[in-house]
């Protein structure tokens, strides 16, 4: 019977991603109701180079699955993948929600048969069974998934959601050659953000988020002007962004940039999607405008306003010369 | 050549809204439902393609019961050539992965060129059933798709995937593949009036899985990947609700700026 937890790492240009911490922190914490040992498997060119970054509190076993590409494919990463499940049979696995996470996860399910549920935040385990939590309708209600008949689970978790594994252990490193595949897509190269044009959203400290609550392009500006006047820096989310009414540099979230120093968060018009919490749940001070009171930007918000953005915007404006 | 383009008629939860009884969704009587925002982006994309040469086809397709047939309608009226729907009661309820291996079966009799899923749906959210699709019939896959250069009939597409923090990566993949297409990538159009009227008289091609040779194991609910035994709305978060007129809630933000910024 499978048995155990197989944690899939996450890395890009050499570099071990953040949440290959958090994947093995969440592996961890349902590691005894699970039963088994936990292995963490990295797939990279030269996986060894990065074995030491896994070595963390609760891994019994570092996989290494050397294949032929640096960078992430999604054919090699399946094969490597399976490869994984087949030789330690995992109950669980556990992989990212993030780009390249939607790359192959999926494909990965299908190809070994498993339960599969994405974007999860929380793991339960009931009666040996794993149940995983993942939010619906953009977070307005959550979801508890559950599996039946299936005798192993992949899981894809949300960034930011699990607390990170530390403390450094010892444990085996063992290498698995991964089977020929027939490698159907060519990393070509990576093309970094354009330049920010002045705006810098991870060194403000206040900013004005306006988004698709503002409606049409020539109400940009109002709001660009308010800004101003409180001294915040705008920003905004994706879809702004994409319609070109703000350049991308102004785009806070998953895809855009992470409000770092940013002390004070005003979200006009925001509903609050999984994306672009990412780039601003963790600010001590938000304060939310939105009309729809059930909005899931007020579940990160600590102060909240149900109302409409250009009516707040135009008296808050009597406030600042 | 062919471009199949997956859609989902997804669900728009309304403002207030309750459970069904089973508490294993929302009540239907509190949804709207509208074509899924990602699938805008993709059937742009197909229809770039058919405009920029001579003989593309363009054929959505969704699976869903009588009240999705209103996303092909849209997809017709904006320029699709075809549009197909598969239902059974059996589906309902079900996985990405069971609408996937429908979608699969689909694309074995349509045999397309390529295949242009969206990213995620903006209900459910999986962000997992074109790249499962591609899994069943053993294609190529790339997912979260900004920029697509592609000739019909080429060996190969040249993508870029957008990655985190506004990284992309460029990268070359052997077609025929199925892609995921990430919002932003093009400006889709609206439906034109005249378009909206001759989507009327397009006939829906409407089949049962059975007829795509699917068998209960391929979508019944052995074949599920996962099942919803619950949901519930969350604990609401600590935000402290600033009541009043705008002007007294503007006074109350003004104050929270200056408290926290200083001056
Ligand atoms: C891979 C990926 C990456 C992504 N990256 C990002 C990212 O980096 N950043 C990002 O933001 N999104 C990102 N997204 C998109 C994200 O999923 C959402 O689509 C987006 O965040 C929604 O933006 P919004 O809240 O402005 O719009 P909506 O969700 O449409 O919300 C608009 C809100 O405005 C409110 N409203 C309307 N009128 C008014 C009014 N007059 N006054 C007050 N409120 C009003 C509505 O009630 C609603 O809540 C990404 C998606 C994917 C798949
Ligand atoms: N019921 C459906 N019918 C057709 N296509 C679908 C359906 N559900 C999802 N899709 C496709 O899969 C994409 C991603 O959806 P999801 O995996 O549900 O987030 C959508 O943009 C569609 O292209």
């Amino acid at each position: 019977m499978a048995q155990g937890i197989l944690v899939i790492a996450e890395q890009r240009r050499g570099v071990m991603s953040p949440v290959t911490q958090e994947l093995i922190g969440a592996a961890r914490a349902v590691k005894a109701d699970i039963g088994g040992s936990l292995s963490v498997a990295i797939i990279a060119g030269d996986p060894k180079a990065l074995a030491d970054s896994v070595k963390l509190d609760g891994v019994d076993e570092v996989l290494l699955l050397p294949v032929e590409a640096n960078e992430f494919q999604p054919d090699l990463h399946v094969a490597a993948a399976l490869q994984a499940v087949e030789e330690r049979d995992p109950a669980l696995v556990l992989m990212s929600h993030s780009v390249d996470g939607w790359g192959y996860g999926a494909a990965l399910a299908v190809r070994a048969a498993a339960g599969f549920a994405t974007d999860v935040f929380a793991i339960q385990v009931d009666d040996g069974e794993v149940v995983a939590v993942r939010g619906a309708y953009g977070e307005r209600a959550h979801a508890k998934i559950e599996f039946p008949g299936r005798e192993r689970v992949v899981l894809a978790l949300r960034p930011s959601a699990f607390t990170a594994a530390e403390g450094a252990t010892d444990c085996s490193v063992t290498t698995l050659a991964v089977p020929d595949t027939a490698v159907r897509s060519r990393h070509l190269e990576f093309i970094d953000p354009p330049s920010e044009g002045g705006v810098d959203i991870p060194a403000a400290e206040f900013i004005l988020s306006i988004g698709r609550g503002v409606g049409e392009e020539e109400n940009v500006e109002e709001f660009a002007e308010l800004a101003d006047q409180v001294g915040a820096v705008l920003g905004c989310s994706r879809p702004i962004a994409d319609a070109g009414w703000l350049p991308k540099a102004r785009q806070v979230g998953y895809s855009g940039k992470t409000a770092s120093s940013c002390r004070l968060y005003l979200a006009l018009g925001i509903s609050g999607s999984v994306q672009h919490l990412a780039g601003m749940k963790h600010i001590e001070n938000i304060i939310a405008v939105n009309s729809d009171a059930n909005a899931g930007i007020f579940n990160v918000a600590r102060y909240g306003v149900v109302g409409d953005m250009f009516e707040v915007g135009q008296e808050l404006r009597q406030h600042f010369d | 050549m062919k471009i199949l383009v997956p859609v989902k008629q997804a669900a728009l939860v309304e403002d207030d809204f309750e459970l069904r009884d089973d508490g294993r969704d929302v009540d239907p009587d509190f949804v709207d439902l509208q074509l899924n925002e990602w699938d805008d982006y993709s059937l742009e994309a197909a229809l770039q393609l058919k405009e920029a040469n001579d003989g593309i086809e363009v054929v959505a397709v969704t699976v869903g019961d009588d009240d999705t047939e209103d996303a092909l309608r849209t997809c017709l009226a904006k320029g699709a050539d075809r549009a197909i729907r598969i239902w059974d009661d059996v589906i309902a309820d079900a996985d990405p992965l069971v609408i996937a291996r429908v979608l699969a079966a689909v694309a074995q009799r349509e045999a397309p060129d390529l295949v242009l899923a969206g990213t995620q749906s903006s209900d459910l959210g999986f962000s997992a059933t074109g790249v499962a699709m591609a899994a069943f019939m053993g294609w190529p896959h790339a997912a979260v798709v900004v920029a697509l250069d592609y000739a019909p009939g080429a060996a190969t597409a040249i993508v870029e995937r957008e990655l985190e923090g506004g990284l992309r990566e460029r990268l070359e993949v052997d077609c025929p593949a199925v892609l995921t297409i990430q919002l932003g990538i093009n400006t889709p159009r609206y439906a034109s009036l005249r378009g909206i009227k001759q989507a009327r008289s397009i006939p829906i091609e409407e089949l049962s899985p059975d007829e795509l040779g699917l068998e209960d194991q391929d979508i019944g609910e052995q074949a599920r990947g996962s099942r919803v035994r619950e949901m519930y709305l969350p604990d609401k978060g600590q935000a402290e609700m600033i009541e009043g007129t705008p002007a007294e809630q503007a006074a109350r933000i003004a104050a929270i700026v200056k408290e926290v910024m200083g001056g």
